[in-house]
């Protein structure tokens, strides 16, 4: 643990409190990626050649981005030649920095916990606004990886997974009914958490969370008044 | 051109034949289990195609407790994000936010002390074996036994009195936080845990005689619902259920270290017969051995500070993480992305229920009726564990 | 043992008065019944066993109150009939089934003389008569209109068939050892019979009709859809099954009908097998006194097994059932009666 550099930006005001304050390393030197990830790696490259486009890991865990026409072969290799028979999920990730509560002249911190406005990429990188990420492990040889795959914004589409993990079936569909990414070769595409008539994916950034625009987020809120130090407020005017 | 009367008779009473037997001809009933219904424990809905009292096809419906927890995460810091995921599982809610407050410690760099990591390791096996022997006294119920219910709920107040006690929460303790835990354990906490352990042994040997032990429990739940290995893997079914499938898989053990596992002696259950019988049986034997394992940790709690110094507004630097723990329904997991806000971009939240509940449409087909329940209390979900 | 001094009990009463007086104490009893049986073993006796108390309050002792309490308030609730129902069918659904039990408390007798009318065909009345029930059970099922109670009807129909043949079979043998089909003529064989010359104990048929016993309350317990054998009023399924639609007083009604039957097939139970109400040596007027008690003491005892049973045991499935019935126990009571008769006739 690195000892105190400087405040961090918006940090309230602290009384007395002298707890030195932990700052990441801004610029840390990228780890080399473990032995058994590369291992892993490596046979992801022997048989996806030009599949993969790029690779990365996180705290031990191999995580590689491939094209979008090698999404279902890269299942079935997973399954077959890295022995991952388990399907944790398949998902979906919405890049674009989420619009501010009120448009872009709106006062104050009034969406949430301040993300940074630039669209930056995670491990292994994306190219686009829509990523479609899965995790696939193996019970008998205890590995897995995270797979992702990049999908055009236009028109977002990707090929199904069901026919590789049959578990699949459902993820698809919450990712679909979430992020509005078809799935090619799904038997049957329908809704599973919201009702039928439901319109918009909710998961998209540009999907409003409602209660946010009704009644603006109240901020680090880090006391509460005890009863009776409370000022008693009048109606509060619409 | 007329008919005479005769042949009109006799073309009246051949049309009317064809239409009795038009009008008997019986299609498949459907059924609508749920979404109020005492076997599906919650608001869970089975669309249930009939053949007579055989299933030909069944549909679950689910999202009736749909919170919206990932577009809700966006939205919030850290500590508030855990008093949303608590309710993810209620019934063994500490362990929901073992896997999310270790990824955040992990990007943070943060570590717990170890004190912190024992007694986060003696609440999680706590609420495992709260939640076990709810189950165990609840698939009997579900298979017909009224009594071992109520056993099972006088038993996990024992163990619900301990959370409190320690926590403050009896169903929802929010008692992690990033880089350790809220305050220390009470005075003479230790102690009534051993009792209470020890009451669970003799409670599991209750039920072992009389629910296990029960030629008309072990004739309804052997050989129904039998998930194979593989199959199961695929559709991401985890936890007992896999494990009494045959797959020896643990995440306590075969995962990424996380809590206190390798330091404790304990053994990973599993049953081969994949049936119902067997994923009770497992879940059994894996409360005896969550009593065994605080017993140890009990033994080996180390002194120091329950929490790191971590400042006061916890901001997560940039980077992805996937953690995923061994809860009692399976495997939880989270896929955390963070931008180095107070918030994360983006929480996958991996429930274990969500996959569980995903092989019922293929495990349903043919079985009985009163076989769709016990294979529902078998595979033990829970819906806000489905639903998020 | 008869008093040394003859009391007059008979009273020379108009015949109208006399069925009046009967139907009267019949109405009177199969609530009184019910009720009893639902208090101690239900109510009290489950919680006990569940480790909790069961109702404490109502009444003041131990809720003694609680089920007329019940009663009360079933009486005074809404009758909703489904839009879609059946109407005259719904509604005389558990009347039938009320009439069955009615019917069945006709034969058992209480005492030497306090028996409804003892027929020379007692065990066949009263055997043919429980299984009106079922035809009410059907008529409720089909008439309310509604799926699950469909399919709870249907179980039902089928186990209570199924499950009438080895009540039957089972009694045969104690017909065949007591040589008389009444009733009365099977306790006074039992109060006056002998075991190896000593007539101490009377002759209590359990002892040689064990099986038979074992069987018929198997039977019972299915004629009943007592756990393990309540697949149409699976509660975790059904939920109430072809009683589901029924609310208020038509509901009581089949409570009443259910622990109303319990009552009389622990009376029947008893009476066949334990001697009904007779202690042997007691005759003439004490007999009259006692008979009651001693009656109801023994009905106790197989009501405790029969819901004993019901609280423990989870539920079989309707083809295990079934395989139950016609698989184990129509060979094992035809075995028995072929053992009866064979011991009849040798010894």
């Amino acid at each position: 643990m690195t000892d105190a550099v400087e405040p961090a930006a918006n940090e309230l005001p602290a009384e007395g409190d002298d707890i030195p304050i932990v700052e990441p390393d801004p610029e840390p030197e990228p780890e080399p990626m473990p032995e058994a990830a590369a291992k892993l790696l490596a046979q992801l490259e022997k048989e996806l050649k030009d599949g993969i486009i790029e690779s990365g890991h996180t705290f031990g865990d191999l995580v590689v981005r491939v094209t979008p026409e090698a999404w279902r072969k890269a299942a079935e290799v997973a399954r077959d030649k890295l022995e991952c028979d388990y399907l944790s999920f398949v998902s979906g990730i919405d890049w674009m920095p989420a619009p501010k509560v009120g448009g872009d002249d709106a006062e104050g911190d009034t969406s949430a916990p301040a993300q940074p406005t630039e669209t930056t990429y995670g491990v292994a990188g994306s190219d686009g606004r829509f990523q479609v990420f899965a995790r696939v492990s193996s019970t008998s040889r205890h590995h897995g990886v995270t797979l992702k795959v990049d999908v055009d914004e236009a028109a977002p589409s990707i090929a199904s997974w069901v026919s590789v993990y049959p578990g699949a079936d459902w993820h698809e569909r919450e990712c679909w009914e979430m992020f509005g990414i078809s799935f090619d070769g799904h038997p049957g595409m329908r809704h599973l958490y919201l009702p039928a008539e439901f319109e918009g994916h909710p998961l998209r950034k540009d999907f409003p969370l409602l209660s946010r625009e009704i009644k603006p987020w109240p901020g680090l809120v880090d006391v509460e008044p005890m009863p009776g130090e409370e000022v008693v407020q009048e109606v509060i005017p619409e | 051109m007329t008919l005479d009367f005769r042949a009109e008779a006799l073309i009246q009473k051949h049309l009317a034949d064809a239409r009795i037997n038009i009008e008997l001809e019986t299609e498949g009933m459907v059924l609508n289990l749920g979404p109020q219904h005492p076997a599906t424990h919650g608001t869970l809905r089975v669309v249930v195609k009939l053949d007579g009292e055989r299933v030909v096809s069944a549909d679950p419906v689910i999202g009736y407790m749909h919170r919206g927890y990932e577009k809700l995460t966006e939205f919030r810091t850290y500590p508030q994000i855990t008093t949303l995921i608590n309710r993810i599982d209620w019934l063994s809610s500490f362990a929901n936010e073992v896997p999310f407050i270790h990824g955040a410690e992990l990007l943070m760099g943060v570590e717990a002390p170890p004190r912190a990591e024992y007694i986060r390791t003696i609440l999680t096996e706590l609420s495992r074996i709260a939640t076990f022997v709810l189950f165990l006294g609840e698939m009997a119920l579900q298979v017909g036994a009224i009594t071992p219910a109520f056993y099972g709920f006088r038993d996990r107040e024992h163990v619900l009195n301990l959370i409190e006690a320690a926590t403050g929460g009896r169903f929802h303790p929010n008692f992690n936080r990033i880089g350790g835990l809220k305050v220390d354990l009470p005075q003479g906490w230790i102690d009534e845990t051993r009792r209470v352990m020890k009451k669970i042994f003799d409670s599991v040997d209750d039920f072992e005689g009389l629910v296990v032990g029960n030629e008309i429990f072990a004739v309804r739940t052997r050989g129904v619902g039998v998930i194979p290995a593989g199959v199961g893997a695929a559709y991401g079914v985890s936890g007992s259920n896999l494990r009494a499938s045959g797959v020896d898989w643990d995440l306590r053990r075969d995962g990424p270290e996380y809590l206190v596992y390798k330091d404790l002696d304990w053994r990973v259950w599993t049953h081969s017969d994949g049936d119902s019988f067997a994923r009770y049986w497992v879940r059994m034997q894996e409360t005896r051995e969550s009593c065994r394992m605080v017993l140890q940790m009990l033994d080996g709690l180390p002194a120091g500070p329950i929490m790191a110094k971590v400042p006061r507004i916890i901001k997560v630097p940039e980077g992805e993480v996937w953690v995923n723990t061994e809860n009692p329904l399976g495997e939880m997991g989270y896929y955390l992305i963070s931008k180095g806000a107070t918030g994360p971009f983006r929480t996958k939240i991996r429930s274990a229920s969500f996959s569980n509940v995903s092989i019922l449409p293929w495990l349903l087909k043919g079985v009985y009726v009163p076989d769709i329940i016990t294979i529902l209390a078998s595979l033990y979900f829970i819906l806000g564990d489905i639903d998020r | 043992m008869t008093l040394p001094v003859p009391v007059p009990l008979a009273i020379d009463a108009p015949w109208g008065l006399i069925v009046a007086i009967k139907t009267l104490v019949v109405l009177s009893v199969i609530p009184a019944g019910a009720l009893i049986l639902g208090y101690v073993f239900l109510l009290k006796m489950m919680s006990h066993m569940q480790s909790r108390l069961g109702p404490m309050d109502p009444g003041g002792f131990h809720g003694w109150f609680q089920l007329i309490g019940d009663g009360i308030k079933f009486i005074q609730k809404e009758d909703i009939i489904p839009a879609e129902a059946d109407r005259r069918v719904f509604m005389a659904a558990p009347v039938v089934v009320l009439i069955s039990t009615f019917l069945l408390y006709i034969v058992v007798p209480a005492g030497p003389r306090l028996v409804v009318a003892d027929l020379d065909v007692g065990v066949f009345y009263a055997l043919a008569v429980s299984s009106l029930s079922v035809i009410g059970v059907l008529m409720a099922g089909w008439a309310s209109a509604n799926k699950y109670a469909l399919l709870g009807a249907l179980r039902a129909a089928a186990q209570l068939i199924a499950y009438e043949l080895p009540l039957v079979l089972a009694v045969v043998g104690v017909v065949i050892q007591a040589g008389t089909m009444s009733l009365q003529g099977i306790v006074h064989f039992q109060q006056d019979g002998s075991l190896f010359g000593w007539n101490g104990l009377g002759f209590p048929l359990i002892l040689t009709q064990f099986f038979g016993f074992v069987i018929f309350l198997i039977a019972a317990q299915a004629e009943l859809t007592q756990t393990p054998f309540d697949m149409p009023v699976a509660e975790s399924e059904l939920v109430a099954g072809y009683m589901v639609e029924y609310t208020g007083f038509r509901f009581l009604f089949f409570f009443m009908g259910e622990f109303g039957t319990a009552f009389a097939f622990a009376g029947i139970a008893a009476t066949l097998f334990l001697g009904g109400w007779s202690i042997p040596h007691v005759h003439g007027t004490l007999a009259d006194v006692l008979g009651p008690i001693v009656l109801f003491t023994k009905v106790m005892i197989v009501s405790f097994l029969i819901f004993w049973a019901r609280f423990t045991y989870p539920r079989f499935r309707e083809d295990q059932l079934q395989a139950i019935a016609w698989k184990y126990l129509i060979p094992l009571s035809l075995a028995n009666i072929l053992a009866t008769g064979i011991f009849k006739v040798v010894f």
